[in-house]
């Protein structure tokens, strides 16, 4: 490839959970507006390390290719990020790509997000309608309560919140920045309003909000730029409204 | 939508899905859903709705399901607005409504823009909750190989593979609903999403499950370049006010802002005075190929246009088009609110899909089901914008209890069937996983599919001639030779991607086929299927649904009459009111 410009991509294989991880450099011609997820088309194509061994084609996840379904959260040069909008023109070389280190490893790159999910169920993230036959239209709601709903709807569960949080460790279950803003979304909607306080208990005990430190860098890492630290920071006042609320109450 | 009618229904679901189910394809729609609500007093209708959608689909789609439809829609929203979705709202409160393509009337609900993504998760949030009451059970990470037939040929459940531990299973099911979506990857690129291949479909075709209206492919006029994908930048950019244009001096230097209003050309303004902008995509996509190709107008004499949205307040750019704005600007780097966009034609939708009849979403297989992209019932020869949303929620809301019924007056379940009939699926799939694994070849899966996607791309998108399109069957019937010689690289039984894309791309080449063949054989222009050299649509010939069948191992097309009982076809044209 003399004469050609080359991207320099060094990725950390991990062939299974229980195998060990090692790093693996390639060579790759440019082209204009490039990202990750092309880097990694271009190993698939043609899985040769740059030192000229034969490997397999990375395992990663991909879908919309537009930071929209969450699926392709990696780590880009030690940051936690969507591979779809990681531009190769705007990134150092080698670009130093691995998986996301706060879920448990499927192959390479792929990483098993369940726990997000399951913790979407754990705070009911739900509106509780009572049924899809026609009961007409919905609440209203006033522009200035969508404007402050809409952007928090907009949480992709790439997990990227959970990566950069030093409070979600092996020893801490804590569900992250994601769910409990989620909790504030729901509790804001009129009829979601009606099961508040089942939420805010689901975020009371191991786990729960409290293990939040107020790092501030789920703020940062969100895709998109959900106010996080605004979300805890209310749903925190709530929960202990609510818990002292029950203690005088008790 | 239909899990959740199963469910309500108190009938147990099995929900299986390649992503997780809130990573979905639906998350890329964008723009809105529409619904005659006229909350905006301009006199809108649903049978405005009603017609609208036909003429918008030149007269293909058969007519009493989609008059229900457009009768339901409303109903959809208050749903969709129950369930919690952030549209967005009037200072009263109210749903806002916006224009779009193929129509006069400010008929499309929306949030934000990412509306599909908004509807998706509000959908997923209620089945959550059904799972979390034991009433469905995800299996999520699994890809459906194909379905379990018994001897009288009736659906007795489905044989799929754990894409973690490439474990091929069998799961009976009293029926079975398809919901699998679009079919863009056989395109190549698209605006599609990685998981749309269209191999669910091919795979039922396969075992004798009809396909209609293949040939008919929606080229989106207005998306962003790019190697990996083609991002769609969403009609409600026109909806909202953007505009297309190009500078009339194909040599023209200059800055987009700084050329004058007299040097621009505003083709679909000119063009189509009534609806300017906002023709229905098909009409737009060929305008740009014209300026593009015939009149070479393209900016830089590359083949792109101008999506001007820079004259728009901000504020308004930020509440209403927020989503696919960031998109241009982090994909491309350029903020579109000071910028034109540089965009051009992509292929977005599959109107053509598993054939179903006109009143339950049941295909000619019994105990199978489709709802949605996947299946062809509601869009003719062109989807209007907007549509999409209401024809996948309506059919799902429509099979559910349609399987509902089926299922309770079945005289043997699914699980009366012989143990032989799972076991003998379960078989011949993993020998095909074997096959494949164990083969050393010369070919790679990503150079087939590449070279598949160009040439479908080439000559089976907006322009048709009959040679090439003969051509484009060669060529595909030379990569389905070559694919029996492919080698996947990896041969590992552990989340190995190569394996189930080499599955995919099977199923892929066959699809490609119907689509290649059925526009080959319509020998007329109508809606997004356009060949100059019949550029008339021909309802005396043509006023019929190709339905493709699965016979001998090969593909035979077979036609069926429209069902037009309730508006008489006219001429379809966009340079003046109806």
């Amino acid at each position: 490839m003399a004469g050609t410009k080359q991207v320099i991509v060094r990725v950390k294989r991990q062939a299974g959970p229980k195998e060990s991880a090692r790093w693996e450099e390639f060579a790759l011609k440019w082209r204009p507006s490039m990202n990750v997820i092309i880097c990694l088309r271009d190993i698939a194509e043609n899985p040769v390390t740059r030192d000229g061994k034969k490997t397999t084609p990375i395992s990663y996840d991909s879908n919309c290719l537009e930071e929209i379904c969450g699926s392709c959260a990696m780590l880009i040069n030690g940051k936690a990020r969507m591979a779809c909008s990681a531009l190769v023109d705007k990134l150092e070389q080698p670009i130093r790509i691995e998986p996301m280190s706060k879920f448990p490893l499927v192959r390479d790159l792929t990483v098993d997000r369940q726990f997000m999910f399951e913790s979407l169920k754990r705070v009911k993230a739900w509106i509780p309608i009572d049924g899809t036959y026609n009961l007409g239209e919905g609440p209203r709601v006033s522009p200035e309560v969508q404007e402050k709903g809409y952007p928090l709807s907009n949480c992709i569960s790439c997990g990227s919140c959970l990566e950069v949080c030093p409070q979600v460790n092996d020893k801490n279950q804590f569900v992250g920045a994601a769910i409990i803003s989620q909790v504030r979304l729901f509790n804001m909607h009129p009829t979601g309003a009606l099961n508040k306080s089942e939420r805010l208990a689901a975020l009371m005990g191991p786990g729960g909000i409290q293990e939040c430190a107020n790092a501030q860098n789920c703020v940062h890492a969100c895709p998109k730029n959900i106010p996080l630290t605004e979300s805890i920071a209310e749903v925190n006042r709530e929960v202990w409204k609510q818990a002292l609320l029950g203690w005088l109450i008790g | 939508m239909a899990t959740i009618r199963v469910a309500e229904a108190g009938v147990p679901v099995d929900l299986f899905s390649i992503v997780p189910v809130k990573r979905s394809h639906s998350v890329c729609a964008q723009g809105g859903i529409n619904a005659a609500k006229n909350q905006k007093g301009e006199g809108d209708t649903v049978d405005k709705h009603f017609d609208d959608t036909i003429y918008g689909g030149d007269f293909l789609a058969n007519q009493p399901l989609v008059k229900r439809m457009c009768e339901a829609a409303p109903g959809i929203i208050d749903l969709l607005d129950r369930m919690g979705v952030m549209f967005n709202r009037t200072p009263e409160g109210l749903l806002d409504y916006r224009r779009f393509g193929g129509t006069l009337y400010h008929r499309t609900a929306f949030a934000g823009a990412t509306t599909g993504q908004q509807l998706l998760y509000a959908l997923d949030e209620q089945v959550r909750r059904h799972e979390a009451e034991g009433k469905v059970k995800k299996f999520e990470g699994a890809t459906f190989l194909s379905a379990v037939t018994d001897e009288g040929g009736v659906c007795r459940g489905i044989c799929a593979m754990d894409l973690r531990t490439m474990e091929v299973k069998t799961f009976a099911g009293d029926a079975v609903i398809f919901a699998t979506g679009g079919n863009g990857a056989i395109f190549g690129r698209s605006t599609n999403s990685v998981v749309c291949t269209g191999s669910a479909q091919a795979a039922l075709f396969q075992q004798g499950v009809d396909y209609a209206n293949g040939e008919f492919i929606q080229v989106h006029p207005t998306a962003i370049p790019g190697e990996d994908k083609l991002r769609l930048m969403s009609e409600s950019a026109r909806g909202e006010g953007g505009r297309v244009w190009v500078p009339r001096n194909p040599a023209e230097k200059r800055a987009p802002r700084s050329i004058p209003e007299a040097e621009r050309f505003y083709f679909l303004e000119e063009w189509y005075p009534k609806y300017g902008n906002l023709v229905p995509r098909d009409i737009a996509t060929r305008a740009i190929h014209r300026i593009v190709y015939q009149e070479k107008l393209g900016i830089d004499g590359q083949p792109a246009v101008f999506l001007d949205v820079t004259h728009i307040p901000r504020e308004t750019l930020d509440r209403k088009l927020e989503g696919i704005l960031e998109i241009y600007e982090k994909f491309l780097g350029v903020d579109p609110r000071v910028e034109p966009m540089k965009v051009f034609p992509a292929m977005h939708y599959t109107m053509g899909g598993i054939w179903v009849n006109g009143e339950d979403q049941a295909t000619n297989v019994p105990g199978i089901y489709a709802a949605g992209e996947c299946e062809y019932q509601y869009h003719g020869a062109n989807r209007l914008g907007a549509n999409s949303l209401v024809s996948c929620i309506f059919g799902g809301g429509l099979a559910g209890p349609a399987a509902v019924k089926y299922a309770k007056n079945l005289e043997k379940g699914a699980e009366s069937a012989p143990s032989a009939v799972f076991d003998g699926e379960r078989k011949r799939q993993e020998g095909k996983n074997q096959k494949l694994i164990g083969q050393d070849g010369s070919e790679n899966p990503i150079t087939i599919w590449r070279e598949l996607g160009d040439v479908m791309t080439e000559h089976v998108t907006v322009t048709r001639i009959n040679k090439n399109l003969e051509m484009a069957d060669a060529k595909i019937r030379t990569l389905q030779e070559r694919y029996k010689k492919i080698n996947l690289s990896d041969r590992t039984k552990w989340s190995n991607q190569t394996l189930n894309f080499a599955r995919e791309l099977e199923n892929m080449i066959v699809l490609a086929r119907v689509i290649t063949l059925g526009a080959l054989a319509r020998n007329e222009s109508r809606g997004a299927h356009y060949k100059p050299d019949f550029p008339e649509r021909d309802d005396a010939n043509w006023l019929k649904t190709t339905r493709a069948k699965w016979v001998n191992n090969d593909i035979q097309l077979t036609y069926e009459p429209v069902d037009i009982s309730l508006i008489k076809p006219r001429p379809r044209r966009y340079d003046a009111a109806k």
